[in-house]
């Protein structure tokens, strides 16, 4: 049933923006670029449902596991993201992450973007911090970019379908809240 | 207050008002270039007649000083469209203004880019200050858009 539920808010929307008209009109690494922001933000969906174990057959040891794996899977879908754009058009790039561009949705990419590579750099020295000090930051970071990326995508007009958009977004932000209430305050 | 006088003390306020406003209209507030404006610029487009059909890009080309309207000043204009990117040449032209300082180009219907859909817009003749513009069209589905330059 939660699989089922996970499947299918990430596949409609996947799947809806696949079917955009305006991908006709678009270039290999824009179609590329673009499909890995679409990718990382169906991650961010699953990231809290493995971190909690809600996900049947992915709890305890399994979960944190694939939830490691999808963290990995999200730093190259962030990287691939900027990379595509870049090759589609270098200055409109270049000022979204010098903060230059005219569209209020880069500065939430530019945080999100940020904000995945601090909590790449915080997995790196998990062993150097205190457990308690180190999860407060993991989890006050993954708020961040649930946060900011959902900002980011609910502004764009792209390939996504914006119905199926907002569900996943809505969807991602209620997991992300979840997950941090029973792990942090309830199961703490 | 009789009605009919109110009417005529209203009427001469208001005469007196707008005149203020007549003699500032002779200069205008010169047009600022827009963040991003200048992206995917291509000195020298050459000029054309139309870069496609369906889509109109269209505006006004004023001097500043007096607020006349400029004639023969070219300007260039670039946005992602059915054919490509905004760096497909095939989606840059140029034109030029008519005796009314007007200006309008036929391209191919523009889609969203990078997050927006919207047109570039370029006067970069030496004669008056470099003006880049990048106005959004408020729906991806509108077949023209108008940006107008103010220049000094």
């Amino acid at each position: 049933m939660i699989w089922a539920a996970l499947v299918a808010l990430i596949a409609v929307p996947v799947a809806l923006a696949t079917a955009s008209p305006w991908l006709a009109y678009r270039g290999f690494a824009y179609i590329t670029g673009g499909f890995a922001g679409i990718f990382a933000l169906c991650l961010l969906l699953a990231q809290p449902l493995l971190a909690a174990g809600y996900l049947p057959g992915l709890r305890g040891p399994k979960g944190r596991l694939w939830h490691r794996r999808a963290g990995i899977a999200l730093v190259t879908l962030t990287a691939l993201h900027v990379a595509g754009l870049w090759v589609t058009s270098p200055p409109d790039t270049l000022d979204a992450l010098l903060l230059r561009s005219p569209t209020p949705f880069s500065v939430w990419g530019f945080i999100s973007l940020w904000g995945i590579a601090a909590t790449a750099l915080l997995v790196a020295l998990r062993r150097k911090l205190p457990p308690r000090r180190w999860r407060w930051a993991h989890n006050a970071l993954a708020a961040l970019v649930v946060l900011a990326t959902v900002l980011h995508a609910v502004q764009i007009e792209g390939a996504m379908e914006l119905i199926s958009k907002w569900t996943l977004c809505i969807a991602a932000l209620a997991a992300t809240v979840a997950a941090l209430i029973d792990l942090r305050l309830l199961r703490r | 207050m009789p009605r009919r006088h109110f009417l005529v003390t209203a009427s001469a306020a208001a005469v007196a008002l707008s005149l203020p406003a007549t003699a500032r209209a002779a200069s205008l507030a010169p047009t600022s270039s827009m963040r991003g404006g200048a992206n995917n610029y291509r000195p020298g487009a050459p000029l054309v007649e139309r870069l496609g059909s369906g889509f109109t890009v269209h505006g006004k080309v004023l001097r500043a000083a007096d607020g006349r309207p400029l004639e023969g000043r070219r300007i260039q204009i670039w946005a992602a469209t059915t054919l490509g990117g905004e760096r497909e040449p095939r989606n840059h032209g140029s034109v030029l203004t008519r005796a009314d300082g007007s200006f309008a180009l036929e391209m191919e219907q523009i889609v969203p880019n990078f997050g927006q859909p919207h047109a570039h817009l370029a006067y970069d003749d030496g004669e008056f200050e470099t003006v880049f513009l990048r106005p959004v069209m408020p729906s991806p589905r509108d077949t023209s858009v108008r940006a107008d330059f103010v220049l000094a």
